[in-house]
This record gives C-alpha cells, structure tokens and sequence, in this order.
C-alpha cells in the first residue's frame, strides 16, 4: 500500500477535464482499455439479451415487423418500377397504315421513318405478322378464325429518340401528315399514369417508413427505460463508486443497439420469406404477359443498410430514454 | 485532508441535519464521528462523496472546494474516496471478484493490473479464495469485508464507512475495526460514523461527536 501516499495528488482540480474520459485517468487506464470495456459491455449486453432469448426475440420480432413492412412495400415498388423500365422505358408510337398501302409499300414506308429526325428506330408490322402475334398473345384465336379475313392493319412501330412531351407531339402530328397513315397512337398516358402512382407509393412508403420507424424507436425506447429501471441498484452502485454518466450508459446504448439489430435481421428474414411466398404467383402472372422477369430480392446492400438503420434505430431509442431517466437515478 | 466550514445542511420540509459545522481532519488520521441516529452523520458524510451539497459553507477535499466542483466531475472526485455502507451495496448478480473489481473497471485499469489488485485487496480483507462467490453465499461479516476490498482495491487516500460494524456481533467488530486500523497505518485518512461507543472509548482516536445536526466536541 506504499503508493497510497503518492495517488493523493490525483486529486480532481477545478479544471481537470471532466467529459466522459474515466478510461484516461493517469492510473493505468488507456485507450486499450477503454475498448476493451466497451467490447466486454457489447458483449455483455447481448448475452443478457440470450439469456432472457424469449422476451428478448418478442422485442426483436415487434421491431421486425415494423421494419419489414416498408421494406417489402419499397421492393414491390422497386420491382414494378424496373418491370416498366424494361417493358416500356420510352413511349412506342404506333403507325397504322391505310388499308390500300401493300406490304412492299408499307416496308418502304417504314425504312422512309426510319430516317426521320426524332426516330430512334422503326419497325414494320404486316396484318399477317400482326394477327400470329394476336393469336398467341390475345387467346381469342379461335374469335379470329370465325372472322371472313384479317381485320388487323399494318403497323409500324416507332420508337422514338425524343422524350419530350412536345416534341413528341411535334414528331406525332408529323407522321400523321404522311398520306400512308390512317391513324397514330401514343401509348404514352398510361406509362405517365403509372409513374405518378409510383411516385406516389414511393411518398406513401416514405411516409409509412417514418412513423414504423418512430414506433421502432419508441418501443426501444420503452425497453430500455424498463431495463433501467430493473438495474436500478446497481446504477446507484456504480455512481457510487465513481462511475461517469457515459459508463453508466454505456450498456444501455448496447443494449439499444442489439434489439434494433436483431430487429433488422429478423426483418431481413421476414422479407426474404415474403418474396419467396410472392415469386411463384408473380412468376405465373409474368409469364401470362410472355415476359421474362425475377422478383429482386433485398440484395446483401440493401440487407446490410437495413441492419444498420435498425441498430442505428436501437441507439437512438436509448439515447432518448437514457437521457431522459438516467439523471434521475442518484445514490441515496 | 477533510475541512467543513461553517456547513450547514437543510433539507427540503424544513429539517436543519447540519447546522454550522466547522472542523479539519488532517492527512493520514483515523478519526470517529458519533451521535444518536438523526444526529446528522450521515448527512456529513454524503456532504464529503457529495451525494448532498452543502445548503450553507463549504466542504474541502483534498483540498479542492467541494462547491466549485460540477456534476459532471463529481464521479473522478468520488474515485478517490472509499466508502464502506451498512448495507454494503453489493451486487448481488455479480460474484466476489466482479464486485471488489467495479471500481477498477470504471477507471480503465487493464485487464491484468485488475486481477492483481482484486486478489490483493481480497487477502487484506481475508477473503482469499472466495472470488467466485456470489454475496448471497456469504455471512453479513464477510459481505461487510467485500464492501471493505471494495473501498479499498482502488487504493484511494480518503476512507469513509458509515456504520460498519452495524450488524455485527462485538467479535467480527473488532476484526474490522483492526482492518481500518491497518489502512491508516499505511497512510489512509479514515473516518468511520458509528454509534458504538464502547468502541469509540477503547479506540483512543479523534471523535467528532455530532447532536442534533451540532458538533459538539471534536478531541483527540
């Protein structure tokens, strides 16, 4: 004990920093250490979690859920978006050609667009061609057979290198003037129709996203104040014995941490059952529009940032309700 | 070492616990602070580790002002402080070893540095052996030990107990009695609130004796 005498000058002056730096005292302690304990209470933190694993997963399935939904409702989203994407990127005009142009004239017609200023590229549909693809497409086949010939014009499909809505009108009112043409079409109001509705599930999603995320937020909240209030004693303790406000919170910013994160694996569990549950009617339904297309799943990006958000979530629930109840808790 | 001037403490209601207390303990005494129960001792300790703030003068430490010091400093002030309770405060999820080695841990001691001190502090108190236990398991006498390698693992210049004897039959007394006697004679400023009396007298130490919130005699 004969350095008893020597530790009385670290004896805390008016000025000594105080911020949470209880690792830096001049008595042993190091950044080493300081890390060592901040993996021991990680540690720590999640055992206490497994030991208690059935109201610990009841927790983490609650934040699951709430970080599941918007994260499935984001990826059906996403998959439509990109299923337009591929189906119908730019908008098509369709050229119908009067009944009297012939096939020869119709194809020198179409080569003649095909140089036109704003046209990507074009493609001709004879009625014979344009009735196969009906029948294989349509199913009404058979409706077909029973009609005296092939009421199907031909078309030419042309795919434009203008987006504009102006300069498309301008390129449509063009095409019409040709005296070849009966009739154009743009199918362009739809896939406008459809992209407002994506935005708008885009807004809705965001907006569900926020308040599943309060919720989460709240409910780690509420945890952590429950297990504060259980260790309650041992807070007093370790005030007592010199314990700095962040070492006393240290465990409970842990804590925080592994409920939203094992909130966050579990919701990336319950997305990936979800997309397998939904891959086989989304194939069937896919094939029936003849198209190939496979259901992305979350992707190990999106997985990682959505464990990341949940433990970021977990933190910040305790940070809100440790500062709210841990000054409240002194010796007595 | 301690130096209260003029320190007087109200609580809220009214209740004066403290009224004008003025005294200096030096470095490396070993002095007692007796009274009724409600007389104010343990007021005047909770004054010293400020688990209470003064409503009136001031409080040294080691010769800082205990008034200038803020929230966020009290706990590095309280690590060089060790305080024994009557109740202990032990944690009693947590075995021996993990409770004697609390407060190293809290000052970033490493890892090995820990282990040493706690076995040290733990044969000082004759609990060798007993590091795996869980407090539940032992007597009150050697609970009140634990307290005691607690206090003392850190090594801290200053030694507070509030009534450590409380509990305990005249034998186990005396063997802690003899335990601060041995702290303070390798250099440790101890204070010990009791109202053994009997003790007190055979001790021949400083005595604080406190009535009614009023030091009375302060001899030595």
């Amino acid at each position: 004990m004969s350095e008893t005498k020597r530790r009385v000058r670290t004896r805390p002056q008016g000025k000594e920093s105080p911020a949470g730096t209880g690792a830096s005292q001049a008595s042993g302690g190091s950044i080493a250490s300081w890390a060592v304990n901040h993996m021991i209470v990680a540690r720590q933190s999640l055992a206490g979690l497994l030991d208690t694993f059935v109201s610990s997963l009841m927790t983490w399935l609650v934040i699951g859920i709430a970080l599941a939904l918007p994260t499935i409702l984001y990826l059906l989203l996403a998959n439509v978006g990109e299923l337009t994407s591929t189906f119908e990127g730019k908008p098509r005009i369709s050229v119908y050609l009067a009944d009297q142009v012939t096939v020869d004239e119709g194809e020198a017609f179409s080569r003649s667009l095909d140089r036109l200023e704003g046209v990507a590229s074009t493609k001709f549909i004879s009625p014979d061609d344009a009735l196969t693809e009906f029948k294989a497409m349509s199913g009404f086949g058979d409706v077909l057979e029973a009609l005296p010939g092939n009421p199907l014009p031909a078309v030419v499909e042309v795919v434009p290198s203008v987006e504009q809505p102006a300069e498309l009108r301008l390129l449509v009112t063009g095409l019409s003037s040709h005296p070849e043409v009966s009739r154009v079409s743009v199918d362009l109001e739809w896939v406008e129709r459809l992209f407002a509705l994506l935005t708008l599930g885009e807004r809705f999603v965001t907006a569900l996203a926020f308040f599943l995320s309060l919720g989460v937020l709240l409910s780690i909240g509420n945890t952590i104040r429950l297990a504060i209030e259980n260790r309650r004693s041992e807070i007093e303790v370790v005030k007592l014995v010199g314990g700095t406000d962040s070492f006393v919170r240290r465990p409970f910013l842990y804590l925080g941490f592994w409920y939203g994160f094992g909130g966050a694996v579990i919701a990336v569990v319950m997305v990936e059952a979800s997309l397998v549950f939904l891959g086989g009617p989304v194939d069937r339904l896919v094939h029936s529009y003849h198209d190939r297309f496979v259901l992305s799943g979350l992707g190990p990006g999106t997985a990682i940032t959505l464990m990341i958000t949940g433990g970021l979530l977990g933190v910040l629930g305790a940070v809100v309700a440790v500062s709210r109840h841990l000054h409240a808790i002194e010796p007595r | 070492m301690i130096r209260f001037d003029e320190v007087s403490k109200r609580y809220p209601g009214g209740k004066e616990a403290l009224s004008r207390v003025s005294f200096e303990l030096a470095d490396q005494e070993m002095a007692f602070l007796t009274g009724h129960s409600g007389a104010g001792k343990s007021t005047l300790m909770k004054l010293i580790i400020l688990m209470e703030r003064p409503s009136q003068g001031q409080v040294f430490v080691q010769g800082a002002n205990l008034n200038r010091v803020s929230r966020r400093q009290v706990p590095h002030l309280r690590r060089n402080v060790g305080v024994v309770f009557q109740n202990h405060q032990l944690l009693f999820d947590r075995t021996v070893y993990d409770n004697v080695a609390l407060p190293l841990i809290i000052a970033g001691y490493q890892h090995r540095e820990i282990g040493r001190r706690v076995r040290a502090a733990l044969s000082k108190v004759g609990l060798s052996g007993k590091e795996k236990q869980y407090p539940i398991t032992l007597s009150g006498g050697e609970q009140q030990r634990v307290g005691i390698a607690r206090a003392v693992v850190n090594r801290p210049p200053l030694l507070l107990a509030d009534e450590p004897t409380g509990n305990l039959d005249p034998d186990l007394s005396r063997e802690i009695m003899d335990l601060f006697v041995q702290f303070n004679q390798v250099g440790v400023t101890v204070m010990i609130a009791t109202h053994d009396l009997e003790l007190v007298n055979r001790m021949k130490r400083t005595q604080l004796i406190l009535n009614q919130g009023r030091l009375e005699v302060a001899s030595a």
